[in-house]
């Protein structure tokens, strides 16, 4: 495999499985996911509802729910190990480490405190500052997130704000004790379109400025190449390709992501009709474990998908799990 | 702000004379108030000379605007069955009364509210489960049935707790009397406030356990902790405080029934308050003292509710606001 020279990645999943539990036993949420993200690199995860995209980022923070757990494989952040960390452990390193921005910035502010007292407590819980200190600091951050007169606004309540401006309170918030990676959960769902690009380029601009890796959870293609240097496609829990985002864009190497790209509608193409993927994904637990995910829905397959599941295989600069690329890389490895 | 405060006790003062209005129907026609005064034997002209000397010939909105200023200058009328004024009798008994509330109301929040959080919060625990089934005995009690059961089981049996009466009490001048700085006091206080607490806290916790349950599936919980906030703040600041508005409803509402059931309480231990003072009037029909209990109990609920409405404000900043955009609209 080749691997480009890098520094460590702020974030290294490598084989993580997480289980849901059940009467009836465990079922697979996530199968196998292996990412990184890199110092200042944004990795688009885009997936349908139910893909994982979620899960992926709530193992990292350690917030899955209840009966989920993490069942095999390995989360680095910073190069430390944190998917076996205990309780208190993980709770210093969210927000510390690891900041998070929700999807609906209208409920993710505790209605009842004011935006400067959030931040104030925020900071303090894993920072060694006097109040005054944090106070002057948030005053600062909210400058940085473009929010007008900050001195006024520590002092408003959340419901004093618009959608837009309660999400740059809240990547603020995710901000403010400087966090080396942020998982970014559908951030510009909930907002209007006109607000979108904003916060988008506000993510972008953060992220080179000081350095932070993001993780961008979306079902939106748009944000992924607005946004993203690499993205990974998640299929029913698994990786089906990872790879830089015009390269994915572009030649997409995996049938799924080739379906995603027909179902976006282009300026001046004049298709009449989208494409869609027919079928639907597979539920939990409805994935045969040794056969490809898409097999059923998939119209290049071949015999050996719904035998066997692939590995991942080489596809120019990504990585793709479809069995149509062994031939490819075969030849490639005879011609070596 | 203001605004709002002088609105309600414009509406409180509404409530309160129109409670006074059924008072004063009460101790005016019900029965003859001029009978229930003389003797048998009594002339009819002195009848008629009692009578025009109590203005009970003037027109009846005078005399209830006479009994309306009576009332605000605190005379409550004179007691039929102990021939005493009713104000002087509730200054004695009121001390008894309030303290045994105040006491009850307090343990309930004071137990119910951490109950609740834990219950919410650690579903799971053993604790929680005998919490909940615990509290189902609390509230299917009756607090007379209570209370014979804890004097059966402390008074009779342990005999640690005295089974009636406020023990010794001390005079704080001006005739308010507290049993809370003699040890016999706070031992007979023991009883009678955790049988008047337990419905409330029982009430309170169950209460607090279902809107904490909401409350700790909002997303601004799960960013309090994705922000890495202590758990114990992330319960105890953040959601608590969001459960607080229904709970200062229920809670304003049930101290005012705690001063209601503090009439059943009163008369299982025989404490010498006003509900036992009620009782009795009752029993002797004896009216001024019901009417002025009636006008007191209007006044208390409507000073508790003014408070909750401000409690409120305290609490939620969009209510705030909202009262702000409704005044200038």
């Amino acid at each position: 495999m080749v691997t480009v020279a890098r520094d460590e990645p702020m974030l290294e999943i490598r084989g993580l499985r997480v289980d849901l539990q059940t009467r009836k036993g465990p079922l697979r949420v996530l199968d196998d996911i292996s990412l990184e993200v890199g110092r200042s690199e944004v990795l688009g995860v885009v997936g349908e509802s139910g893909a994982g995209k979620s899960m992926t980022g709530a193992a990292v923070n350690g917030l899955l729910p209840a009966a989920v757990a993490i069942a095999g494989g390995e989360i680095r952040v910073n190069g430390r190990r944190v998917d076996n960390l205990p309780a208190d452990d993980l709770r210093k390193m969210r927000g510390r480490e690891v900041g998070t921005i929700f999807q609906d910035p209208m409920t993710s502010l505790n209605p009842l405190f004011r935006v400067g007292d959030q931040l104030v407590e925020t900071m303090r819980a894993h920072l060694p500052m006097s109040r005054d200190a944090a106070w002057r600091r948030g005053v600062e951050l909210l400058t940085e997130v473009g929010i007008a007169e900050p001195e006024q606004r520590m002092r408003h309540y959340p419901h004093q704000f618009s959608g837009g401006m309660r999400q740059r309170v809240v990547i603020a918030l995710a901000l403010c004790a400087n966090p080396s990676l942020i998982i970014a959960d559908e951030p510009t769902t909930a907002l209007d379109v006109s607000v979108q690009s904003q916060i988008l380029r506000l993510l972008k601009r953060l992220s080179a400025e000081h350095g932070t890796a993001i993780m961008l959870i979306t079902h939106d293609m748009g944000v992924i190449a607005e946004m993203a240097d690499r993205v990974a496609v998640l299929y029913a829990g698994r990786i089906a390709e990872v790879g830089p985002v015009g390269e994915v864009l572009q030649r997409p190497g995996h049938p799924y992501t080739e379906g995603l790209m027909g179902s976006i509608p282009k300026m001046g193409s004049g298709v009449p009709r989208l494409t869609q993927i027919s079928g639907s994904m597979p539920r939990l637990g409805e994935v045969v474990p040794d056969s490809c995910p898409f097999v059923n829905r998939c119209n290049v397959s071949l015999a050996v998908c719904s035998k066997a599941r692939p590995p991942d295989f080489e596809f120019g600069a990504s990585t793709v799990a479809c069995w149509r690329h062994e031939a490819a890389q075969c030849r490639a490895a005879s011609n070596e | 702000m203001l605004a709002f405060v002088i609105q309600r006790l414009f509406q409180a003062v509404i409530v309160v004379v129109a409670v006074g209005l059924i008072a004063f129907t009460l101790s005016h026609y019900v029965g003859d108030p001029i009978n229930n005064m003389v003797g048998q034997d009594a002339t009819i002209e002195d009848r008629a000379a009692l009578r025009e000397e109590l203005g009970l010939n003037d027109p009846v909105p005078i005399q209830f605007g006479r009994y309306i200023l009576n009332v605000f200058e605190g005379q409550l009328g004179i007691s039929y069955r102990l021939g005493r004024p009713v104000s002087e009798l509730f200054a004695e008994r009121l001390p008894a009364t309030l303290e045994l509330s105040l006491l009850s109301a307090i343990l309930a929040l004071g137990v119910g509210i951490p109950m609740g959080v834990i219950a919410a919060v650690y579903p799971r625990l053993a604790t929680s489960r005998i919490f909940m089934t615990v509290s189902l005995f609390g509230i299917s009690l009756p607090p007379f049935f209570v209370g014979i059961l804890l004097i059966v089981v402390f008074s009779v049996s342990l005999q640690w707790l005295p089974s009636y009466g406020r023990g010794t009490v001390v005079d704080l001048g001006g005739g308010w009397t507290t049993g809370l700085l003699t040890i016999s006091g706070l031992k007979a206080l023991i009883l009678p406030s955790i049988t008047l607490a337990l419905f409330q806290m029982t009430l309170i916790m169950r209460l607090v356990r279902s809107q904490m349950a909401q409350v700790l599936r909002t997303d601004y919980i799960k960013f309090a902790h994705a922000r890495g906030l202590k758990p114990r703040i992330v319960n105890f600041r953040h959601a608590l405080k969001n459960t607080l508005v229904p709970i200062i409803t229920v809670t304003a509402l049930q101290l005012g029934s705690i001063i209601a059931f503090a009439i059943i309480t009163e008369t299982v231990f025989q404490w010498p308050g006003m509900g036992l003072l009620f009782i009795q009037a009752v029993q002797f029909a004896d009216v001024p003292v019901m009417a002025a209990y009636l006008m007191l109990v209007s006044v208390f609920f409507v000073l508790i509710n003014l408070i909750s409405d401000l409690l409120y404000f305290a609490v939620d900043p969009r209510l705030r606001s909202e009262f702000e955009r409704r005044r200038s609209a």
